[in-house]
């Protein structure tokens, strides 16, 4: 299967000279690893130049016992997508590593057979021949039929990036379980289906094979028994006995949820009964739900039949599918996730990275996120699935319900990441290096160097590249936890350090030259004493609360100091170097997709791809809004309250990986073009396949962001007055954008929302088209409104209103390119919209306006919350004093001029209006303003 | 045609359509009131706002709704239900001093011809008097006998428990329009053109029962009273639809002063015949009353009056205070007058002592007013100047509040919380002080922020 010694093709070491690989004129890619086509065709050891699929993609493969290893399903199911790539060949691949320790049947000493509860084994391995890499998620499903009982199977994240599986273990890891987790439980349930039928159908034989005997008894009553009798009595005997061994089975299976769970009062009824419940909370209810929800009882319905002597095991007769191992419900849940993984996983790992880093940034200004940002959709999920041990997924997989998860299970799931943890040490010290092997102490336990994880992580790079055509096993995950949903929960909780050992110990293997290697693999628990066991995951934690103390709030800082200068210099070089192929080669992606994009046979994605902001689809834009609701609902059912989150931040903010990307941020922002390129280009290759996101709701806010920035942009180049405007938006004051065209208005509509603050939870304060007159309501629930003008005497009344209500709102006239609004002379806007911007992308324009918009939260946030400001020093101070206070802290603290105090003002009041309803829910929004005269402004 | 709304066309236009108003551009720096919140909970228009406490009240309107809201949150507390048809009188009956236990009640009478009694801290109905032989148009509460009293075709007094004690006889067919109480255990009814005057006896040794009897009638009004209320302990004003102004003793009920010369200073006759020709008579009635120890403000039409009580005559006014019926005034403490009219609009005056010389205080486009009847300017300038002369203050319009799309009913203010306004749009606007607000929202966030024990942790 194995063959060539793997060629070490590049190393790049940037502080360990010692490297005897160590070569001066370095390829970029290693120094931004996470761009994977900027050297495409440069060298030809890339790792795409062997890729025949254009894009990540999930495979699901079984080793079926009668034709061996098959692939079952992709996602997305298209054959574009994994193109000339050999599934047949990978599927042997990925099933050929598989190291469960699965074993069912009749163990020594037991009389029946034995269904083993095995734990799925987590498993990175690449190909380069192939150009794939891929993290195999392998996973037994019971089948009655099947030999033994069960079907290997195994879901595998295949893509070319290897870093990007690499980096991103752990979710992927977390993600997947999620998924097996609901796959396993819908194949129990129908597995107990199964049984239950088969019970009946002996019993039924029993009674017809009983009274058969008797009638035979009857027949001759010689004192002897034919050997027909005797035959007869054998079969019922051997009914006899598989009636208790199904029934015996059953039991096992029945067992599962309480003996996993160890909790001991829980009947599988009320499992199941709740679980319904969690899955109403979070994905719309299954129409079928009803049906099954008694999951072990038996359908009245069933007719049983005979069963006829040694009918089983037979090889001629088709296996089941995996559709038919699983309940119905639980195999679309099963596919949602995974197509949720997949999208999740979309893009490159740059961008992954950043949104990781940007998300955790985001946690820290929780209080005034609401204003600007969009977290609505992402955040949510991470935040929860950083508090998973307690509460269920927000996927709403068949999981443990919230009163269902008590600390206990979150201690077995620690201890079982502990294990799974230890278990690569114990690998460590037998194979590494007394020297490297104290370094990985040293980053493990003294200091989060970033810089140092890094370089492990390059190191352990190169080691995979350099095989040639070989499967490595690049780290498998195997724990030794009874359940390997609540292992990988765990996992999520205590961020990556593991990982960072586990590919140091990779980067020792890979240079050797076994055929398969399994690196860090630890087959059973009972390596691991038991006290060890229960010490070493404590000891992690402390580490890293201890970090935590240490690098609390400077956690950005802090990383970006610790990028060495020299390294910073080479990193630049290199960019300066590579930089027009880079440019180049991104173009070339964008286009290719893009052009794969055009001969699409659906016209809608094709149009929406055409004509900018307005193509999000409105069913699209409802979906999310529903998503939303449903965030909302999860988020009042929540009942681990707020400091559980930030609790968990700085744990997240320590995670190796934001290190890393934080590095590659500030490689990155050297220009501009690399990250939207790649970006553009996955947005694109994103966008080809319409038809079957059930997540849209993330991508599309990608692509409505990028969007709205360049529109943004093309307004503030456009029209000279676009500061006042902007003005209007930050500081409260709603803007009506007149026009006569739908589509020109709703583009400019949808590109000014960027600069809207929101009220709360619920989605922007935006009104895309309307066309009835204004009304004073509109104006408390709207801070931007596109509105038709028309060329009838009924429109009269629309621009009647309009001028009554002059004073709460600035108006953009689209069709005369004039605006009136209050003025503005201030500095804020012009550094947020400046005309002679350098910035030429939407989504970096996006990404500009939020710093921007950030900061000035942060300005906000300062001024809301200084108590002194606020509240009189003593009682006879007069309101005027307090106000004067108020104004030399915007002014000279802030730093703020003119108008920009009402910007902060008003995002002030809305902090706290936010701030006080929080509790009880969300009160109508108030309207403020100003009695400011109106200029108008022309082109 | 489009132009005008957004070119610089706009003003002029404006203008020009506009020029008897006085208006005030956006630059308002004496209006305090920079927020507001819309209150929705009607579908019909809201005619009657009612202070329950201190921050509390209700609104009433013709879809027979009657909502308690809390003024400072614009949290609607409650929602009354019950009648089935529009709602034509509201008062509040304060409980009792003297036993605890019982809570504010809230009166409303529709036009389904019930009565019923409210609690208004539970929302509960307490009772409802059902089959009236008239729809009750005003209800009056004698605080001192723990009586109210409704006035529709008759006039009924009915105690707390709703027991009706007594009635008068059949009045008329239109009814008593305003209802007020005055001293002698008296209560004066407006009946078309005429007062009429009921004296309420308690029952004592001699009488077992209540009883109610008319005592007079006064007729000096030419035309339909529209208006009643009660100066002081010593007097009460009525105004009428033609503009008569009369300010009666309330002891002897004698006329202690008539003003008729709101619109002309001519004689009535005269009068009478310009307004037939060149106005529509209701430009001349007299809506609203509201006063002062000095004075009493009268809504005339769509102007404003100041009536100085020691000096018997108009000391300031405002011919066009709104481009339509000037419905509800209020003066606050701060020597400001709000008025809130039929255009939708509510504007805040300030009353000034005019200066010696300010010869032409009033703006230019005052005079203008009679232009729109195509009058002779000639013949009614003289009278203008007149007038002028007159007045030894002046109605400054300091801020006018723009929300409601539809006439505005009525106007309740609170000395805290702010305005609130309802109209004929469905419509409730509370009206607030912004800065007053965000000081208090700061306020709240500390306290919140203390309860929750975030405030200090970081110092310590």
């Amino acid at each position: 299967m194995i063959s060539a010694p793997d060629v070490v093709a590049f190393t790049k070491e940037d502080e360990y000279e010692e490297e005897p690989y160590n070569e001066p004129a370095l390829p970029e890619e290693y120094s931004v690893p996470l761009f994977p086509y900027a050297s495409q065709g440069a060298n030809p050891w890339s790792k795409l130049s062997g890729a025949k699929f254009s894009r990540d993609f999930i495979l699901i493969s079984e080793f079926s016992e009668q034709v061996g290893p098959q692939p079952l399903l992709t996602i997305p199911n298209d054959t574009k997508v994994f193109g000339t790539f050999d599934l047949n060949y990978f599927s042997l691949r990925i099933m050929s590593v598989d190291y469960q320790a699965s074993f069912v049947g009749h163990p020594p000493g037991s009389a029946y057979p034995k269904l083993n509860f095995v734990e799925d084994s987590k498993v990175v391995l690449g190909d380069s021949k192939e150009g794939a890499f891929a993290y195999v998620h392998h996973l037994t499903l019971y089948d009655l039929e099947a030999r033994g009982f069960v079907r290997p199977f195994c879901m595998a994240y295949i893509s070319a990036d290897q870093h990007k599986i690499m980096q991103q273990f752990q979710e992927l890891s977390a993600e997947f379980s999620k998924a097996s987790e609901c796959l396993k439980m819908g194949n129990r349930k129908a597995f107990a289906g199964e049984l239950e039928k088969k019970l009946k159908d002996l019993d039924y034989t029993r009674t017809v094979l009983h009274t058969e005997t008797e009638i035979q008894k009857k027949a001759n009553d010689k004192g002897f028994y034919s050997s027909q009798a005797i035959e007869k009595a054998n079969e019922l005997a051997n009914v006899e006995k598989s009636i208790i061994e199904h029934q015996d089975l059953l039991k096992q299976i029945r067992s599962y949820p309480r003996q996993k769970m160890k909790v001991p009062d829980l009947h599988p009824g009320d499992v199941e009964q709740s679980q319904d419940e969690a899955d109403q909370v979070s994905i719309p209810p299954n129409p079928e739900e009803p049906a099954h929800a008694d999951l072990y009882t038996c359908r009245p319905s069933y007719t049983p039949k005979l069963i006829k002597a040694k009918s089983t095991k037979c090889f001629d007769k088709k296996l089941k599918t995996l559709e038919e191992l699983c309940d119905t419900e639980y195999f679309t849940q099963t596919l949602a996730q995974l197509s949720h993984i997949e999208h999740m996983f979309r893009g490159d790992l740059c961008y992954l990275l950043t949104s990781q880093i940007d998300r955790a940034l985001r946690k820290h200004q929780h209080i005034t996120n609401f204003l600007f940002e969009d977290f609505m959709d992402v955040d949510d999920r991470i935040e929860k699935q950083e508090n998973v041990p307690s509460r269920p997924s927000r996927e709403g997989l068949p999981s443990r319900p919230v009163e269902e998860c008590p600390i206990p299970k979150v201690l077995i799931s620690v201890g079982s990441y502990k294990s799974s943890v230890e278990s690569v040490l114990i690998k460590m010290d037998q194979e590494l290096g007394d020297e490297e092997y104290k370094e990985v102490k040293a980053t493990e336990s003294s200091s989060f160097d970033p810089q140092e994880n890094l370089d492990y992580l390059d190191m352990d790079m190169k080691g995979s590249i350099s095989s040639g055509e070989s499967i490595e096993v690049l780290g498998t995950e195997k724990s030794s936890s009874v359940l390997s949903k609540s292992d990988s929960q765990a996992s999520l909780t205590v961020p990556l350090s593991p990982r960072v050992v586990r590919s140091k110990a990779v980067s020792h293997r890979t240079v050797s030259e076994d055929s398969i290697e399994v690196l860090s693999t630890c087959p059973s628990e009972a390596l691991i004493p038991d006290d060890f066991k229960a010490s070493y995951p404590s000891a992690i934690n402390e580490e890293e609360t201890y970090a935590d103390n240490e690098g609390d709030n400077e956690g950005a800082i802090h990383f970006h100091a610790s990028v060495t200068p020299p390294e910073l210099g080479e990193t630049q070089e290199g960019n300066l170097e590579n930089t027009p192929s880079q440019i180049d080669s991104s173009c070339c992606i964008g286009k290719e997709s893009e052009g794969q994009l055009v001969p699409l046979p659906t016209p809608a994605s094709t149009l929406s791809e055409e004509d900018g902001v307005v193509s999000i689809p409105p069913q699209r834009y409802l979906q999310k809004e529903q998503g939303l609701h449903v965030d909302l609902v999860m988020e009042n059912t929540d009942p681990s309250p707020r400091d559980n989150i930030c609790e968990m931040f700085p744990a997240y903010e320590l995670d190796p990986r934001c290190l890393l990307a934080s590095r590659d941020v500030s490689k990155t922002s050297l220009d501009n073009y690399s990250d939207t390129a790649s970006y553009m280009g996955s947005v694109a290759s994103a966008s080809s396949d319409r038809s079957l996101s059930a997540h849209p709701a993330g991508l599309s806010s990608e692509r409505h962001k990028k969007r709205a920035g360049q529109n943004a942009l093309k307004f503030i180049r456009q029209y000279p007055f676009a500061h006042p405007a902007i003005y209007s938006l930050l500081s409260g004051r709603t803007l009506v954008v007149l026009g006569e065209d739908e589509s020109i208005v709703r583009k400019l509509v949808t590109a000014l929302s960027i600069f809207v603050p929101s009220y709360g939870c619920c989605a922007k304060p935006v009104k895309h088209w309307i066309s009835s007159p204004l009304h004073i309501m509109d104006f408390q629930k709207w801070k931007l409104i596109g509105l038709q003008r028309v060329a009838s005497p009924s429109s009269v009344g629309t621009l009647h209103t309009l001028s009554r209500y002059s004073r709460y709102t600035s108006i953009l006239d689209l069709d005369n390119k004039t605006l009136r609004c209050p003025l503005y002379s201030g500095t804020l806007v012009p550094r947020l919209a400046d005309h002679r911007t350098q910035i030429k992308r939407g989504s970096t324009y996006y990404l500009h306006v939020q710093s921007m918009l950030t900061q000035l939260c942060s300005k906000a946030f300062l001024y809301t919350f200084c108590h002194h400001l606020h509240l009189p020093a003593h009682s006879e101070e007069t309101r005027e004093a307090v106000a004067s206070r108020q104004t030399s802290f915007l002014k000279l603290n802030l730093g703020l001029v003119n108008e920009d105090i009402r910007v902060v003002q008003y995002l002030a009041e809305l902090l706290k209006l936010h701030y006080m309803q929080e509790s009880p829910g969300a009160a109508c929004p108030l309207l403020r303003f100003d009695y400011v005269p109106s200029f108008l402004y022309k082109i | 045609m489009l132009r005008w709304l957004i070119g610089g066309g706009r003003e002029p236009q404006g203008l020009a359509e506009k020029a008897a108003l006085q208006t005030i551009g956006e630059d308002q720096s004496q209006n305090p009131y920079t927020e507001l919140l819309v209150l929705r909970a009607h579908d019909d228009i809201v005619r009657f706002l009612v202070q329950l406490d201190d921050y509390r009240f209700a609104s009433a309107g013709d879809d027979g709704l009657i909502v308690v809201w809390n003024a400072q949150t614009g949290e609607k507390l409650l929602e009354l239900r019950g009648h089935t048809q529009k709602i034509t009188a509201v008062i509040a009956f304060p409980s009792l001093d003297s036993c605890e236990g019982s809570s504010q009640l809230i009166l409303t009478a529709s036009a389904d011809r019930t009565v019923r009694v409210w609690d208004c801290d539970t929302g509960r109905q307490i009772q409802r008097v059902p089959c009236l032989q008239s729809t009750v148009k005003c209800f009056t509460v004698l605080q001192k006998l723990d009586v109210w009293l409704s006035g529709g075709n008759d006039l009924g007094v009915w105690n707390r428990k709703l027991d009706l004690l007594c009635k008068s006889n059949y009045l008329s067919d239109t009814g008593i329009s305003a209802l007020v109480e005055i001293p002698g255990d008296c209560v004066v009814a407006a009946v078309g053109k005429e007062l009429i005057i009921f004296r309420l006896q308690a029952p004592t040794e001699g009488l077992l029962e209540w009883d109610i009897t008319e005592v007079k009638r006064l007729l000096d009004h030419q035309d339909n009273i529209l208006s009643l209320l009660n100066i002081s302990d010593k007097s009460f004003v009525t105004g009428s639809h033609v503009g008569e102004l009369i300010i009666w003793d309330a002891l002897d009920w004698t006329v202690q002063a008539c003003e008729c010369s709101f619109w002309s200073p001519s004689s009535q006759l005269d009068a009478q015949q310009e307004i037939k020709l060149f106005q529509k008579q209701n430009d001349i009635s007299i809506n609203h009353f509201t006063c002062d120890e000095e004075n009493v403000f009268a809504a005339v039409g769509r102007g404003l009056y100041v009536y100085n009580l020691q000096l018997k005559r108009v000391i300031a006014c405002q011919k066009t205070a709104h481009d339509s019926n000037v419905l509800h005034i209020d003066k606050l403490p701060n020597r400001q007058l709000i008025s809130c009219s039929e255009d939708g609009s509510v504007r805040i005056w300030e009353v000034r002592e005019k200066q010696q010389l300010a010869a032409e205080p009033v703006p230019t486009g005052f005079f203008n007013m009679w232009g729109f009847g195509r009058v002779n300017k000639q013949a009614s300038q003289p009278v203008k100047k007149q007038q002028e002369n007159g007045t030894t203050s002046s109605l400054e319009l300091v801020g006018d509040l723009i929300g409601h799309s539809s006439s505005v009913e009525m106007f309740l203010y609170f000395e805290d919380h702010g305005l609130v306004t309802c109209s004929a749009d469905h419509l409730i606007i509370l009206w607030k002080n912004g800065e007053r607000e965000s000081g208090l929202r700061s306020l709240k966030l500390f306290q919140k922020l203390e309860e929750n024990g975030d405030l200090y942790s970081a110092s310590r």
